[in-house]
């Protein structure tokens, strides 16, 4: 492969913001947040889809970013654990911290982006559905139990908080 | 039960890092960038054992955007020296030869030159042009094979060092360790009954989420500064500076958060190379491991081969013990043989044992310490053993350990007598738990136990407490935070001083700006470092009464310190915070510190319980409930200590079910990611209940007790037992993966 690839230019909404940036075709989705961008809140753990710690939210769905090419965020709406708190920590971050749902916190962000896109689309959701649909991120610190209670936790606060509001959709 | 005389300890406040993790702003090594920033790649040997004949770096130099090239030609020639890292001890020759080989590669993935360039693909794509010339030599990975006479040798100037004894001919076995208590031969002839079996286990990895990653700046005045991901920033230091034959003091560690550790992230991978690269280039250099290099290049821990035989009376009581066992130690020698041998009796009261163990050279990575290092494989063998032998004496297994448990005045085989300890309690515990009292039905399902034991270190701790203006502390520590330590030790000074957990800001120092600190390892922090914490604030109330009877115009014996923290003198009263501000005012600023080094083990034990279910067809094993107990002495967050709990206990059950390193017949490992590595995930596991036992310890003024590392030990076997109840299948080989457990229930139809 040469090395005098051409970048190419890009346009894309990430956290709600618009944001343009310059890539190099081969370039992965994360190695724009990280290093173009300086969204470090997404992590490496494999560079291969296993582990789930760069999981970004793209145009509603939870994708591992290492698996996502750059130049594929053209015209799409990314969310990223950078966007979850919005002055004050999301009832999400606040379970995780209030559950002890980490410890080393690599992994963190990941299970964070997965869980809130999955509270979003299927509020309620058994332990089972959040055991399966978190399954892609991996945590070898707390034998993910304060995780799955956490996500529950969350889920519980956000449903009464649902009740007690009108939505916005 | 009674009330807590603690006002902080043993609650669950919010941890002091836990924002910055949650929003994405913790600042690993990865995330750490500086100007000029270079990257780094580090090429590595496709051979598991071959000597370099040649290596031409030309056309890898000669590619646009690469500023440095290094190969072991550029790292100082290190001699054999023993360096105490912590929690075990390293040969420096190795371990500058384990970072990048001179000329000989001992496994696959051992590093051989490194490349850094203006970005991680151009590095990649120079090293690819790097050419070497091979020569390889024939390999081996089995223990047994490797102790054969006629074995490939791996090191031609390794001599067994037999019982201190220096053999004469080469042999990839590094050290014979024998230990004995009683007369051993006596003791089996008093057994009534007496099982023996071999074991194996696989090699298997830590797994930690996060790759190996290195910033290193080596500056003109000749100072390196390195911001890393270690357990250990001084022994990183340390390690650093005798591989570059530098001084310490020239060495400045920054540990960034780190992603995980499990025992490891206290050697050096890539510290030395990138310092090296940064050199050469005259720029920083950043490097990062892909999960192969993970894999491939960085400790696994042991493969064990294993015969034991236990001997009891009728009643039940253990009488006499053997043990043979082999650890692999990888590449180089001194793997984790010593703790596996003072471990495989360690829960059990027997007059006569006797262990001999051999720490063996194979052609795989350097073997590491992997929690409890060296405990889970023996305990895989001797708790299923205990099984067998309740079975065969028509014993209750619970009650077969609760005989035989250590207590205070039981002598290990390897020579100490235990303090007051509380593996009896962990079992009554169990004995009590609503799991062991609800009947498991169904057909294939089974329940197993299990105990199991770790030392627990002291080492080298220090701390520093400065105060605030308004008497809240910064509080100064060394010990690397990997899951909430920074809480527990900010709670201890918090509990000392009398104030909230939150009106201390603890931080995790360079080497330059805290005194000497020992690894993140040994489940010492929370203990070691705690006492630091609690002797700083300990020093500071000694400062405080000096300068409150100067206020208060009395003698300084005058003033004393009530539960609460609060000060008392002369008719004078003012909590912590109210005097610290006052002082504050009237004089210099106040600082307290302390250094520690206790050399007590804090010994913990742990039982576990879990119910599985087999499928009959396929041989795999489902984890239906999972109960871990464990003695923590005094548990400073509750949260953080089952924590631990849970996350050793899953680390338990992926060494159990799923995880090992497959090699091809050429030794190369074939399953080097995480997809087919096969780690635990969430789907796999049901929720881990807990049960903290509290039996306090003398050494250390809240009566904690280290609590990482006891939890991975109980799962494989408890599972093994488990699986046996639910099969009659005796499992002596992990992991107990649905293809070896089929193929077992198959012939053992």
């Amino acid at each position: 492969m040469t090395t005098a690839t051409k970048k190419i230019h890009v346009t894309t909404t990430i956290n709600g913001e618009s944001v343009e940036f310059l890539c190099e075709p081969r370039n992965s989705l994360l190695e724009v947040l990280r290093d173009t961008l300086g969204l470090t809140g997404c992590k490496e753990g494999c560079n291969n889809g296993n582990c789930g710690a760069c999981t970004v939210i793209v145009n509603n769905r939870p994708v591992n970013s290492c698996l996502v090419f750059g130049v594929e965020a053209e015209g799409a709406e990314i969310e990223t654990v950078e966007g979850i708190a919005d002055g004050e920590l999301h009832p999400i971050q606040d379970c995780f911290l209030e559950g002890a749902a980490l410890q080393c916190g690599i992994c963190t962000p990941g299970f964070l982006v997965t869980a809130k896109a999955l509270l979003e689309k299927k509020p309620g959701a058994s332990e089972e559905t959040i055991r399966f649909d978190l399954s892609g991120n991996l945590c070898r610190c707390t034998g993910y139990d304060k995780i799955v209670r956490a996500i529950q936790e969350a889920d519980k606060q956000l449903s009464a908080a649902t009740v007690d509001s009108p939505t916005n959709d | 039960m009674a009330t807590t005389p603690y006002r902080v300890i043993g609650t669950r406040p919010v941890r002091h890092d836990g924002a910055d993790k949650v929003t994405g702003k913790a600042v690993y090594t990865a995330d750490f960038k500086l100007p000029s920033l270079q990257a780094g790649f580090v090429l590595r040997s496709p051979h598991p054992h071959a000597k370099i004949i040649s290596i031409d770096t030309s056309a890898a130099e000669a590619t646009v955007g690469v500023s440095a090239v290094v190969t072991g030609a550029d790292f100082p020639d290190v001699q054999d020296k023993i360096a105490h890292l912590g929690e075990g001890s390293v040969n420096l020759a190795h371990l500058s030869a384990n970072c990048m080989a001179k000329d000989k590669v001992l496994y696959r993935g051992h590093a051989v030159a490194a490349v850094s360039a203006t970005n991680a693909h151009i590095a990649e794509e120079a090293a690819a042009k790097i050419i070497i010339e091979y020569e390889i030599l024939p390999s081996v990975t089995d223990i047994i094979e490797a102790m054969a006479d006629d074995a490939p040798l791996l090191h031609d100037d390794l001599f067994t060092d037999d019982l201190g004894q220096k053999a004469d001919t080469a042999s990839n076995v590094a050290v014979h360790m024998h230990f004995e208590k009683g007369d051993v031969a006596a003791g089996f002839e008093q057994a009534d009954v007496v099982v023996e079996a071999e074991f194996k286990t696989a090699t298997v990895h830590q797994g930690y989420i996060e790759p190996h990653a290195i910033v290193a700046d080596y500056n003109e005045d000749g100072r390196v500064r390195l911001w890393t991901s270690t357990q250990g920033s001084f022994t990183c230091r340390q390690q650093t500076a005798e591989i570059l034959q530098i001084g310490v003091g020239d060495v400045l560690v920054t540990p960034c958060e780190i992603g995980g550790g499990f025992g490891g992230k206290i050697a050096v991978y890539l510290e030395p190379t990138a310092a090296i690269l940064s050199k050469k280039s005259g720029r920083p250099v950043s490097i990062q491991m892909t999960r192969t290099d993970v894999f491939e290049a960085t400790g696994p821990t042991p493969a064990s081969f294993m015969r034991v035989k236990v001997g009891a009376k009728k009643d039940g009581t253990l009488i006499a013990g053997e043990a043979w066992i082999a650890y692999d130690a990888g590449a180089f020698p001194g793997g984790v043989i010593g703790p596996g041998c003072m471990c495989v009796f360690s829960c059990y009261d027997i007059e006569h044992a006797v262990v001999d163990g051999y720490d063996v050279c194979v052609n795989k990575p350097h073997t590491k310490a992997y929690r409890a290092p060296g405990a889970t494989q023996v305990a895989f063998a001797m708790e299923q053993l205990m099984d067998e032998l309740a079975e065969q004496l028509d014993i209750c297994p619970l009650e077969i350990r609760m005989k035989n448990a250590v207590k205070e005045g039981s002598r290990r085989v390897d020579g100490p007598v235990y303090p007051q300890i509380g593996f009896v309690e962990c079992l009554e515990a169990l004995r009590d738990s609503d799991h062991w009292n609800s009947p498991l039905e169904g057909e294939n399902r089974g329940r197993g136990i299990a105990g199991g034991f770790w030392f627990g270190c002291g080492l080298k701790s220090s701390a520093a407490c400065s105060v605030n203006s308004d008497g809240t502390i910064s509080l100064l520590e060394g010990s690397t935070d990997i899951g909430g330590s920074r809480a527990s030790l900010a709670m201890q000074l918090a509990e000392t001083l009398g104030i909230e957990a939150a009106d201390v800001n603890p931080m995790v120092a360079d080497t330059d700006s805290v005194g000497y600190t020992d690894v993140t390892g040994g489940s010492r922090v929370t203990f070691a470092t705690g006492l630091a914490a609690y002797e700083a604030g300990r020093d500071l109330q000694s400062q405080m009464k000096v300068r409150a009877a100067e206020l208060w115009e009395c003698e300084t014996s005058d003033i004393s310190i009530a539960d609460d923290g609060a000060f008392s003198g002369n008719g004078k009263t003012a909590g912590f915070k109210d005097l610290a501000s006052q002082l504050f005012s009237s004089g210099e600023a106040l600082v307290g510190r302390a250094t520690v080094a206790p050399e007590c083990p804090t010994n913990g034990f742990a039982a576990h319980i879990v119910d599985v279910e087999v499928d009959s067809d396929t041989g795999k094993v489902t984890i239906l409930r999972y109960t871990a107990i464990q003695d923590a002495g005094k548990a400073i967050h509750p949260s953080y200590v089952e924590g631990q709990m849970q996350g050793g206990a899953v680390q338990g059950i992926g060494w159990a079910l799923n995880e090992e390193y497959f090699f091809n017949d050429d030794d190369q490992m074939t399953n080097g990611s995480f997809l087919d590595y096969r780690m635990p995930t969430m789907l796999e596991v049901p929720m881990i209940d807990t049960i903290i036992v509290e039996t306090g310890n003398a050494d250390h003024p809240y009566g904690v007790r280290g609590v990482g590392e006891p939890p991975i030990i109980p799962p494989p076997p408890a599972i093994g037992n488990a699986i046996y109840n639910a099969t009659q299948t005796r499992m002596r080989e992990l992991p107990m993966s649905p293809p070896k457990l089929w193929q077992a229930m198959q012939s053992s139809d």
